[in-house]
């Protein structure tokens, strides 16, 4: 056995890749710079084209990177650096463990499926449309795998752990408050994970080479690789060990072909070849194309998708519960939903989040929360505002920082401030100072710019007045409006977002007088 | 010598307004005021100087901390960390002071020193962006979590007339010692927020208070644990737009401390120090009506000092 080995070489990469993903998506503690955050996840294909398109930034060129390295050395992207990929590979891995004599065979191409999904999809993120994509990606998909099943179950864990110190008497370990966790959402990313897991435990990289979009285009471009994997016939004594090793199922025995559009270059035929007639060479020497065939679409993959959302109602968001003395009377209904600050309107928004929930995962207050509905069918699992759950910090421009997409562009801290996503309405009939004429004022207190201010409405009492023009849409009076079930306060959303006016103040005028007596 | 004693009693009676008792026995539930001698003073108040200066002076005129901290005790300091701001806004108690008192708490011999509060922005963010959470550490508190709801315990508020019973974090009902220093500011809400509205930070479900008459409900919450002692930050003061703050020309730089065992005696003083009346803030009044404390600052004797 050689020490060093392409196989080696590649499952360590995938690893290290696998953690730093990890790292980012598990990241509860909000450790983790934006800038850290963006250099983990840079070379993830999907989320990049899009944000090169949304940015034209050279940050922006993950994608071309790994296009150049599958130019050059075939799939080494579905390899190493996607997540599911390498998942993928830890179920093959266990399954080959557990059942000693289970191996993998050749299996013809699903052409017409393959290239029928990359080409809906494509043509639907063009129209603007991202329903298949982001049901497909698997960047994306990982993403939402980790921030919805896995980061609550680490949650559960360091709360745990810190409940059982605080007992202790020691306080180090702090909780980590979920907010809001909705099962329903949830299922997509455990669904998908389900069904990666089992076809990969029996089939390898089946998804990858079937369904996956990703896969698909850069199979294409694998045609065209420099280096490709080849089995020299002549010299080939016909074991057929290498065919039951490749989880991608694309090496023939009998022809001693390799599909190299399906060949995720994982290298394991090379270690197992006992003649070592499988090689990892220049192929630019004797390149041919094949010509490839386009079939009519079948949609079955995502009808049933549709048939799974539709089939499922209500969303179950956990929400503090409160006791009022008086029920509020004037149903609110919010007639558009908001995009974070940063997405400029929900058309770019929609078009162009992958909903890999990583904004989710970084926010520091929660309030971005994956949608059902809120943005209809089509956008469903992408972020939204939820101001049920929490409040945008003023100051924070985590999400705009971190988004890999481009979907919430960058903006500094001052811009941010000006960005209006939505605006608040005050319902007075449902106001505690209106129906109890009592002091109440929280959605005055949380709002940043005071475009919420209490203003004189019978005697001393104070009542909110909404100034349109500052407010930046948080949804910190929304938030903080104690009334129920429905809010005296709420944030209508920007269709497009506007710029919110900066209230200007003079200075208080004040000199310390040491000679002043005190007024008491 | 004759208003001395009523004051004096009159704090104690506010531990057991409304009933009828007598008050001798409850002599040792006042512990400071017990300690009183004809000399001492309720309240002090000190101008001029930087916050944790102005604090070594007050706390001296009142005996020291070690007439409020005993040794082996565990002591609460909870200042006001509600927002994500930095200092100079003054949305949040001063740094400086924070520290300063922490370390009065342990030279007193205090066991453990604990800060939190429950915020109103992102808890992480206020900690760190007030400067509170490294002052904190730089003087060996430990620092903790508000944001938690299983730290709150419910508990009944027996004197409260619309606040009956609240959720009150477990390091408030464990500590022996629990030490309350709020920012002075304006309030959008309460008019003015003190030492009485900072006991807010204290308890979980603040929307209740909000839903079923806030100034009442402040007060009621007061007669639940009154702080052992009161230090109003007064340094920058915000005198508009509060409790949040729009920008730093909400505020002036004041140079003031107030500090008392009596927390509606604090706030009265430093309602005067805003230019308001004390009677004019409806929990102020509400709470000296209840007796929880003194509004009249002309009955106590204070001390005061520019530096």
């Amino acid at each position: 056995m050689k020490s060093f080995t392409l196989r080696k070489f590649r499952i360590v990469l995938s690893i290290l890749f696998l953690i730093l993903f990890a790292a980012v998506f598990l990241d509860i503690h909000h450790s983790l710079p934006s800038d850290v955050i963006n250099y983990f996840v840079y070379l993830q294909f999907v989320p990049s084209i899009f944000k090169f398109f949304n940015t034209y930034t050279l940050l922006a060129s993950g994608f071309i990177i790994v296009l150049l390295f599958v130019l050059l050395f075939g799939r080494v992207y579905c390899s190493s650096v996607c997540p599911i990929g390498t998942i993928q590979d830890i179920s093959s891995n266990i399954s080959k463990r557990i059942s000693k004599g289970k191996y993998f065979n050749f299996s013809g191409e699903f052409k017409w499926l393959r290239y029928a999904v990359l080409l809906i999809t494509i043509l639907l993120i063009f129209a603007g449309n991202l329903i298949l994509i982001n049901l497909l990606d698997p960047y994306s998909n990982a993403g939402r795998i980790f921030a919805q099943l896995i980061n609550p179950v680490l949650i559960a864990g360091n709360n745990f752990i810190s409940s059982v110190l605080v007992s202790f008497n020691i306080y180090t370990v702090y909780p980590v408050d979920p907010k809001s966790y909705s099962y329903l959402l949830a299922l997509f990313p455990a669904v998908f994970l389900v069904v990666i897991l089992y076809l990969s435990y029996k089939r390898g990289r089946l998804y990858c080479n079937t369904i996956c979009p990703v896969g698909t285009l850069l199979g294409l471009f694998a045609k065209l690789s420099l280096f490709k994997l080849k089995i020299e016939k002549t010299e080939c004594e016909g074991c057929g060990v290498c065919e039951t090793v490749c989880k991608a199922e694309c090496i023939n025995f009998n022809t001693k072909e390799i599909d190299e559009s399906r060949c995720v270059s994982c290298f394991n035929c090379i270690d197992v070849c006992p003649s070592e007639v499988i090689s990892y060479t220049n192929s630019w020497k004797d390149s041919n194309t094949s010509s490839e065939e386009k079939d009519s679409s079948k949609r079955e993959f995502f009808s049933k998708t549709f048939l799974y959302v539709v089939g499922l109602t209500g969303i179950s968001l956990s929400q503090i519960k409160v006791i009022p003395e008086k029920e509020s009377t004037v149903p609110v209904h919010r007639k558009m939903n908001l995009s974070p600050p940063g997405s400029t309107s929900l058309d770019h928004y929609n078009s162009t989040c992958t909903a890999c929930h990583l904004c989710i995962t970084a926010c520091p207050t929660k309030v971005l929360q994956p949608s059902f509905l809120e943005f209809g069918v089509f956008g469903i699992l992408q972020p939204f505002m939820d101001f049920k759950t929490s409040f945008c910090n003023y100051d924070c421009v985590v999400c705009l920082d971190v988004c890999p997409t481009g979907a919430i562009k960058t903006l500094t801290p001052e811009k941010k401030k000006t960005v209006q996503i939505g605006k608040a309405i005050f319902v007075k009939e449902n106001c505690i100072v209106e129906t109890e004429k009592k002091a109440c004022g929280a959605c005055s207190e949380h709002c940043p710019t005071k475009a919420v201010d209490m203003v004189y409405y019978k005697d001393e009492l104070k009542i909110p007045e909404v100034t349109e023009k500052y407010c930046v849409g948080c949804g910190a009076c929304e938030f903080a409006c104690p009334t129920f079930p429905y809010k005296a306060i709420y944030v209508e959303g920007n269709s497009i977002h506007k710029k919110a006016e900066k209230r200007k103040l003079e200075q208080i005028e004040f000199q310390f007088d040491p000679e002043e007596d005190f007024p008491f | 010598m004759k208003r001395r004693d009523f004051i004096s009693k009159s704090l104690k009676a506010g531990i057991i307004a409304g009933s009828a008792l007598s008050i001798g026995n409850y002599e040792k539930l006042f512990a400071y005021n017990s300690l009183l001698t004809q000399n001492d003073y309720h309240l002090a108040a000190v101008r001029g100087g930087e916050p944790d200066i102005m604090f070594d002076e007050a706390i001296k005129a009142l005996g020291g901390m070690k007439n409020f901290v005993k040794k082996g005790q565990t002591v609460v300091v909870k200042p006001n960390i509600g927002w994500d701001v930095t200092p100079e806004r003054a949305a949040n108690t001063n740094p400086l002071l924070v520290n300063r008192i922490i370390k009065h708490c342990f030279e007193a011999g205090a066991k453990d020193v604990y800060v939190f509060d429950n915020t109103c922005d992102n808890w992480k963010l206020a900690y760190s962006n007030s400067g509170i959470e490294k002052a904190a550490k730089d003087a060996k508190a430990k620092v903790v979590s508000g944001a938690t709801e299983s730290y709150y315990h419910n508990v009944k508020i027996a004197q409260g007339k619309k606040l009956k019973e609240a959720k009150v974090h477990e390091l408030i009902l464990n500590c022996d010692v629990f030490i309350n220093v709020p920012v002075l500011k304006h309030h959008s809400s309460a008019d003015l927020t003190i030492a009485m509205k900072n006991l807010m930070g204290i308890v979980w479900d603040r929307g209740y208070w909000h839903r079923n008459d806030l100034h009442q409900c402040i007060a009621d919450f007061t007669s639940f644990r009154k702080p052992d002692l009161n230090i109003v930050d007064a340094y920058n003061v915000m005198k508009r737009n509060g409790p949040r703050g729009v920008s730093k020309a909400d505020v002036v730089n004041m140079k003031s401390v107030i500090v008392s065992p009596d927390i509606v005696a604090v706030d009265a003083a430093a309602a005067k120090l805003f230019s308001k009346e004390p009677e004019t803030v409806a929990h102020i009044k509400i709470a000296n009506d209840m007796k929880l404390g003194i509004m009249d600052l002309e009955k106590l004797n204070i001390y005061r000092k520019v530096i």
